[in-house]
């Protein structure tokens, strides 16, 4: 996962910031994450709740909300065959920010009832991204609109056009919202846990559904879940974070055969794996700390197994840093123990 | 099918809940009735778990909650024993229930709503001993901060209200709540399921645990089946209000004989990226 100059990158996040302003002070829901996503792949974004993975995501699309800010870092987006954009730059209400969201950039939310307005027909939905960024008429709008839905699987699309979401269960409803994230043919992807409110089965659908549109259209997709199942169906490479931050960054063979961080690994250890009445789950001790009251040194030392007294528990933060063996991670163990040795 | 089984704890023989559909309008004709859990049996052993699961929809929590007569079954029988005697739920009046209640127990799903946000933990674990006039005074505290020492908490937490405790800890007070009337049946209804994995690790943890100290038996509705795999001895599956498949867990997850629990198992993804999700859906096109 070297930052290679030669890699076709098509989002690059770099040292994001982001606050809240809460009674209780100054929160960073994101604090310094750096990624980049290349051109044609799925990133997985993975951290339990409160990690900073949506809030990451929302960025992105500046839908951060008062009394949220970007305090920093930059955004930028490399289209292709365009200038880039630094979208972390663009003014609240410039064109080039709407040309952004649904048009480069489009997003899948969780839960797909309150992604959808009750009041409009999905055709009316559909053809609003599209009419909203290309420049069609109503009449071709619906006609991309019906391939679309029928692409995402959806059986005769021309009656299903004319229908209010409530028509829909839960699975064809979001794969409505992928056909009207993908109708643009965006450049990046965002999924934002797009199978957490769904069954097994019909999840197993739709992960097939993305990764095979995915395939087809070339899009480049952030996938945020807390799944490491789901994970390890879609993504390409992994991101790990833990309260704001990004703790380890690879391929995702990497990440869940061999995780370096003591915290993907414990993540890893405490899946119920398919065994019968083991003895006890390894689980990671304690809870996760508020953003309040963060531990000195590094945030995961006190519930870290392998946390070095003196070394973890002092100073600022670990910084990501690059093993010899090209591998990101933010740790200091692996830092004392793995970094010179590994080549 | 194992030697647990000669004196079940409970047994539900062709029990069902209906919903009646009625028209709209003057009249309320019934046009219609969902059979919510349709004809279902099963028998619960002192100290098992029997985990049940099955898609969204597709009748378990609805059968557990029929059971402990939060809902009022349509027929069937739910003989339960206690303290020697068998009784069966169903006929029973709300009177008559309510000294069982200190008997069965459930541990629900959303940890945020299930608490009183205007209570504080200690009325919450308390309060069932409060209501069943088991406990007053210094007795109802000490066995208060007994539990909630039981459950990994602190005693000094009674003072606080929910809001000052993160999601691991709130499932732990309503584990507590459940508890504190030592009950031999306690439904838990998702209960780990809206928790983080590092904590619902814990919380699993804590589940067994306790069963062991206490002698509990659980009935386990959920819907992730490898936590159901993990924690349950026996696992029945769901589908539209039946029960398609009951057996040993092992069999269940190693050999699935129905159709339906084949296809629920492919379609759980592996933390590996080696093994590649082969996914066929059951040929159901009433999915609309």
């Amino acid at each position: 996962m070297a930052q290679d100059e030669n890699k076709d990158i098509v989002l690059g996040v770099e040292d994001l910031k982001v606050t809240f302003t809460t009674e209780e002070g100054v929160l960073s829901a994101v604090d310094g994450v750096t990624f980049s996503l290349e051109r044609g792949k799925v990133l997985a974004i993975v951290g339990e709740s409160a990690c900073g993975k949506s809030v990451t995501a929302f960025s992105i699309l500046r839908l951060i909300q008062k009394p949220g800010q970007i305090a920093g870092g930059k955004i930028i987006l490399y289209p292709k065959n365009k200038s880039p954009i630094d979208i972390t730059a663009l003014t609240e209400k410039s064109d080039m920010l709407y040309q952004v969201r649904g048009g480069l950039i489009s997003m899948i939310f969780q839960e797909p009832m309150t992604a959808l307005s009750p009041v409009h027909t999905i055709g009316n939905q559909i053809c609003e991204a599209i009419l909203l960024h290309q420049n069609v008429t109503v009449k071709e709008a619906e006609k991309l609109a019906i391939e679309m839905i029928g692409k995402v699987g959806i059986p005769q699309p021309e009656r299903r056009l004319r229908q209010y979401p409530h028509e829909f269960s839960g699975g064809m409803r979001q794969r409505v919202v992928i056909a009207m994230a993908l109708v643009c043919k965006p450049e990046v992807l965002i999924a934002d846990e797009p199978t957490t409110a769904l069954d097994v089965t019909i999840q197993a659908q739709i992960l097939d559904l993305i990764k095979s549109l995915q395939r087809d259209l070339g899009t480049s997709v952030i996938f945020i879940t807390h799944d490491l199942g789901v994970v390890a169906q879609i993504a390409d490479d992994v991101a790990v974070m833990y309260l704001g931050r990004l703790v380890e960054h690879a391929t995702v063979r990497e990440v869940l055969k061999d995780p370096l961080h003591p915290y993907t690994a414990g993540l890893l250890k405490s899946l119920p794996r398919n065994q019968t009445k083991q003895a006890r789950l390894p689980s990671i001790i304690g809870n996760v700390p508020s953003l309040t009251h963060l531990p000195a040194g590094c945030p995961f030392h006190p519930r870290c197994p392998d946390s070095i007294p003196g070394v973890c528990d002092v100073g600022d933060n670990p910084v990501m840093e690059m093993l010899p063996n090209g591998r990101l991670v933010s740790c200091c163990g692996v830092r004392k123990f793995k970094g010179v040795t590994k080549v | 099918m194992n030697d647990r089984e000669t004196e079940p704890l409970l047994k539900v023989t062709n029990f069902s809940k209906h919903f009646p559909i009625y028209s709209q309008g003057f009249g309320r004709k019934q046009i219609d009735v969902v059979k919510a859990v349709d004809n279902v049996s099963f028998n619960l052993s002192p100290g098992e778990t029997l985990g049940l699961v099955g898609e969204s929809g597709s009748g378990k929590t609805t059968c557990a909650r029929t059971i402990l007569r939060a809902l009022k079954p349509t027929n069937g029988e739910a003989i339960f024993r206690t303290k020697g005697k068998s009784i069966d739920l169903v006929k029973l009046t709300e009177r008559e229930l309510k000294p069982l209640r200190t008997q069965m127990q459930m541990i629900f799903q959303d940890p945020f709503s299930s608490l009183n946000p205007r209570m504080t933990v200690g009325d919450i674990v308390g309060e069932p001993l409060y209501i069943h006039k088991l406990a007053r005074g210094k007795e109802l505290i000490d066995r208060v901060d007994d539990m909630l020492v039981k459950v990994g908490m602190k005693p000094e937490h009674r003072q606080r209200y929910p809001h000052a405790f993160s999601g691991g800890q709130r499932q732990r007070i309503g584990i507590a709540r459940a508890l504190i009337m030592r009950p031999s049946l306690v439904v838990c209804d998702e209960a780990v399921s809206a928790l983080d994995v590092s904590v619902q690790a814990q919380v699993i943890n804590l589940l067994e645990d306790l069963q062991e100290e206490l002698n509990l038996t659980y009935l386990f509705v959920a819907h992730d089946l490898s936590v159901v795999r993990h924690i349950s001895n026996r696992v029945a599956v769901m589908h539209q209000g039946k029960i398609v498949e009951i057996e040993e867990t092992e069999a269940i997850f190693e050999n699935p004989q129905h159709a339906y629990t084949r296809m629920l198992l492919s379609a759980i993804p592996h933390p590996d990226p080696d093994v590649k999700l082969v996914f066929t859906p059951l040929s159901d096109p009433t999915d609309s």
